[in-house]
């Protein structure tokens, strides 16, 4: 945006469905016994993100995260979790691609895939720079969770 | 003093962020610059450029004056034994990391101790910590006290003879205390030790005189006074300043050099080693002007008014919890706070969008952070051009975000999970 201009309502960071996700979170909690668990972390900010992952065959059968952040790293953990939820590791992988895409490469939120659509609301935050990396953290910590689950 | 006046004094107040009037409240990170000293600096670089004493030609001489004129003025600003008592650094890091390592080096021995606070910026801790490790020296510590005041009794417990040196910041970067240098210097004589005072946030908004605090070492930045990023100041006293070793080597610090070895310069010159930030330094000269016109008393004063009236309105704020003392008279214009469960960096985004500017974090004190048991803070700090009606607007937009993400509710990962609604009966 530029400095000075005018704050668009739709560009509004802290959108309803972001802060539902951040109120409510969903798949919230430790999980005793995970086939995988990958820590993910943003060292500048201090946000922490553990993931917990139990898979039936390809499939991600279970998935819980717990963690402690900003409402932007927080909010977007419950919606990585609800988008892949059920999902094979390959269309998981393929999401957080492109959800990644929407938030470093300037691909347009609209473009993105159904599974995708509360993810989609985290678009806003890319007016904040030094916010892009809590929005993508759990979409990271997911990627090296996967990569972890390949080796096993 | 006619706060609208000094505002008009300062170009970038009247830009707007996000569509509205910036309200620049992170003076403690930087402050803002008024126009004599941003005139000072385009001026030194249209009309005077040329390095400092070396060249024998009217640039020169002329870039020279302006160098040492600024020396004396710092020297006058704060009451320094001399100008050459006076050496220019890059910052305040930079100045106590230089006592660190030319009188560090030089005079502490194994077993010798360091005595330091649980609120010092990292910059007060770290220089320390590498000296004691390489010496073999001792770190001992005042710790602060839950109202964010100095437990002035670990003073009397932990210095002691083999205390060498006390260093202390004056005034909290993170929670705004205001500390009691007197006391310290007390300590430090009756040992023998010497005191440096980290001054990075006392000299630029409240008078200092370096002949009543009683420190042997004092080191503030200009950036955060009004003048240009890129310089420090370091003053200690001559004598101690001729007994220690140099700093870094190179030019300007010499006497003579030979292929195997060299004689230093004097004083302030043994310690600035390389062409300086002259023109920095002669733009800093135009804001310790700036602020001798308006007398630091006043300066002192607006801004106890502005921080008394800021924890005022801030304690009306449900859920809100204020770290430092309470009495504006031993806080600086800082305010240090959390409100409810909510991230200071979504507080830091939510003031943004309404225009304000605050600093969200652990403000380089995470040793303070965790003895106050918290892992950061949201800071909003004032200087002298700021205003009652800014700290309307900040309390609103704190109300704001206090709305928006609901205050009281427990921080969301502790509460059960919640099923994904969305993926039920697949």
């Amino acid at each position: 945006m530029n400095p000075g201009g005018e704050v668009q309502f739709t560009d509004e960071i802290y959108r309803e469905v972001i802060l539902d996700h951040y109120r409510s979170p969903r798949h919230s909690g430790e999980m005793a016994d995970p086939d995988v668990f990958e820590a993910g972390i943003n060292p500048l900010c201090g946000d922490e993100l553990m993931l917990f992952l139990k898979f039936k065959g390809v499939a991600i059968a279970e998935i819980a995260f717990k963690g402690k952040g900003c409402s932007i790293s927080q909010a977007s953990a419950s919606m990585m979790t609800e988008a892949v939820q059920d999902l094979d590791v390959f269309r998981a992988e393929a999401l957080a691609r492109e959800f990644k895409d929407m938030m470093l490469e300037g691909r347009p939120a609209e473009s993105l895939s159904a599974e995708l659509e509360d993810a989609k609301s985290l678009e806003g935050v890319k007016r904040y720079p030094v916010r892009v990396k809590c929005a993508v953290l759990a979409w990271n910590t997911l990627l090296e969770a996967l990569k972890k689950r390949g080796k096993i | 003093m006619d706060i609208d006046k000094i505002r008009k004094d300062f170009p970038i107040l009247s830009r707007r962020v996000r569509g509205k009037p910036l309200v620049y409240l992170d003076n403690a990170a930087t402050s803002q610059k008024p126009r004599a000293v941003i005139e000072a600096l385009s001026n030194f670089y249209e009309n005077t450029n040329a390095n400092v004493h070396r060249g024998i030609h009217t640039l020169s001489e002329e870039a020279t004056a302006l160098y040492e004129e600024a020396r004396k003025k710092v020297a006058r600003f704060v009451h320094a034994p001399s100008p050459e008592s006076v050496i220019f650094t890059r910052n305040t890091t930079e100045s106590i990391n230089l006592v660190a390592h030319a009188w560090g080096r030089k005079f502490i021995n194994p077993g010798d101790e360091i005595l330091l606070t649980g609120m010092e910026h990292h910059s007060n801790l770290v220089p320390w910590q590498i000296l004691a490790q390489e010496k073999g020296a001792v770190l001992k510590f005042v710790e602060v006290r839950p109202d964010g005041t100095l437990n002035l009794e670990d003073l009397d417990r932990n210095a002691g003879p083999r205390t060498k040196l006390i260093a202390v910041t004056h005034v909290s970067n993170a929670i705004g205390t205001i500390n009691p240098i007197r006391r310290f210097a007390q300590v430090a004589k009756s040992l023998g030790a010497l005191l440096l005072v980290d001054a990075a946030q006392s000299v630029p908004h409240i008078p200092v005189d370096m002949r009543v605090l009683g420190c042997d070492f004092l080191a503030f930045s200009a950036h955060k006074m009004m003048g240009p990023t890129g310089v420090g100041v370091l003053i200690a006293h001559e004598e101690m300043l001729e007994k220690m070793s140099p700093f870094l080597g190179g030019g300007d610090m010499i006497r003579e050099v030979w292929l195997e070895k060299a004689t230093w310069n004097e004083l302030p010159y043994k310690f600035e080693a390389g062409t300086p930030n002259f023109a920095g330094v002669a733009a800093f000269g135009a804001a310790l002007d700036y602020l001798q016109g308006l007398g630091m008393d006043n300066v002192r004063a607006h801004e106890q008014e502005l921080i008394g009236y800021a924890l005022k309105s801030l304690l009306q704020i449900e859920g809100i919890t204020i770290y430092g003392p309470m009495d504006s008279a031993q806080r600086s214009g800082v305010v240090s706070f959390n409100l409810g469960t909510i991230h200071p960096h979504d507080l830091g985004t939510v003031l943004d969008e309404d225009g304000i500017a605050v600093r969200a974090g652990h403000h380089c004190c995470q040793p303070l952070m965790r003895r106050l048991g918290i892992n950061g803070t949201t800071r909003a700090s004032v200087y002298v051009y700021n205003t009652k009606e800014e700290i309307d607007k900040f309390a609103k937009s704190l109300d704001r975000a206090r709305t928006l993400f609901g205050v009281c509710a427990p921080s969301p990962t502790d509460r059960p999970a919640k099923p994904s609604a969305k993926k039920e009966g697949r």
